[in-house]
């Protein structure tokens, strides 16, 4: 066979089958889009972006602290600029996740086959408190050990006490700097990939005022 | 700075002045979102831009 000769796919085969689906469901053109629909022209629409860039500095402040260590984002200067930015971005993610939540909210953005969009945010959001829970009680602090303190009882209480102690630093700091935020990035990714493929939901209003 | 905050009391509403504040500067934010126009927006009633 001559090498310049293109090799016949096998159509069986699990790697064409799965190339040609991502190829249906998410062409490039949706996945990096030149435009966007004119009604997405407002503001809004801006609150889900600030939330991915203030993840990326979230993470990337977390990496640096994760690699120094609590002694330095407690005693040295620079350190303690990283642990202020690393907790004013989780500000930042926060108030403008809840912002975007509020748009999608009101211009319900569940609708026309959106609404696993809708619940991996609900979901993002919920492993984000997690996530920002076991944040405050990695501090290696006063502040923490009393939120580590006063957090056993409820935890007991709704009965995880017993995989879930937050009086165990090790845990905590493993599930704070590890596990959660693979699963909050991984599902940020599936967000947006799923808000590509199916575009940005349309205003209520060219629907003639319909909420199907 | 390491004193307790102040305290806003209303009924059954309990709540921080602080954690008051961003809820009300979030709904002010929100607000804003609105009705300030975005930059090169609305251009032509179908136009993609």
């Amino acid at each position: 066979m001559n090498a310049a000769e293109p090799i016949p796919e096998q159509p069986s085969s699990w790697t064409v089958r799965t190339r040609r689906a991502i190829d249906r469901h998410l062409p490039m053109d949706h996945l990096l889009p030149v435009r966007q629909p004119y009604f997405v022209g407002s503001w809004v629409y801006v609150f889900g972006v600030i939330t991915i860039a203030a993840l990326v500095w979230v993470v990337a402040s977390g990496v640096v602290l994760a690699f120094m260590g609590p002694q330095w984002w407690h005693d040295s200067s620079v350190g303690r600029f990283f642990n202020s930015l690393h907790f004013w971005s989780v500000q930042l993610f926060f108030i403008f996740m809840v912002l975007h939540l509020w748009g999608q909210y009101f211009m319900a953005g569940w609708r026309h086959g959106r609404a696993a969009t809708w619940a991996i945010g609900v979901v993002i959001f919920g492993i984000s408190i997690l996530t920002a829970f076991t944040g405050y009680l990695s501090q290696q602090n006063f502040d923490s050990q009393f939120i580590a303190v006063n957090a056993k009882d409820a935890m007991n209480g709704a009965g995880v006490g017993a995989f879930f102690n937050v009086l165990n630093f090790g845990q905590m700091y493993g599930l704070h700097i590890m596990l959660l935020p693979i699963g909050v990035t991984f599902l940020v990714v599936v967000h947006i990939v799923m808000v590509r493929a199916r575009g940005v939901v349309k205003p209520i209003d060219l629907e003639g005022g319909t909420r199907s | 700075m390491d004193s307790p905050t102040t305290y806003f009391h209303w009924g059954f509403i309990l709540i921080s002045v602080p954690n008051l504040l961003v809820i009300a500067g979030m709904i002010v934010l929100f607000a804003i979102a609105l009705v300030v126009p975005f930059p090169h927006g609305g251009e032509g009633k179908n136009e993609r831009r």
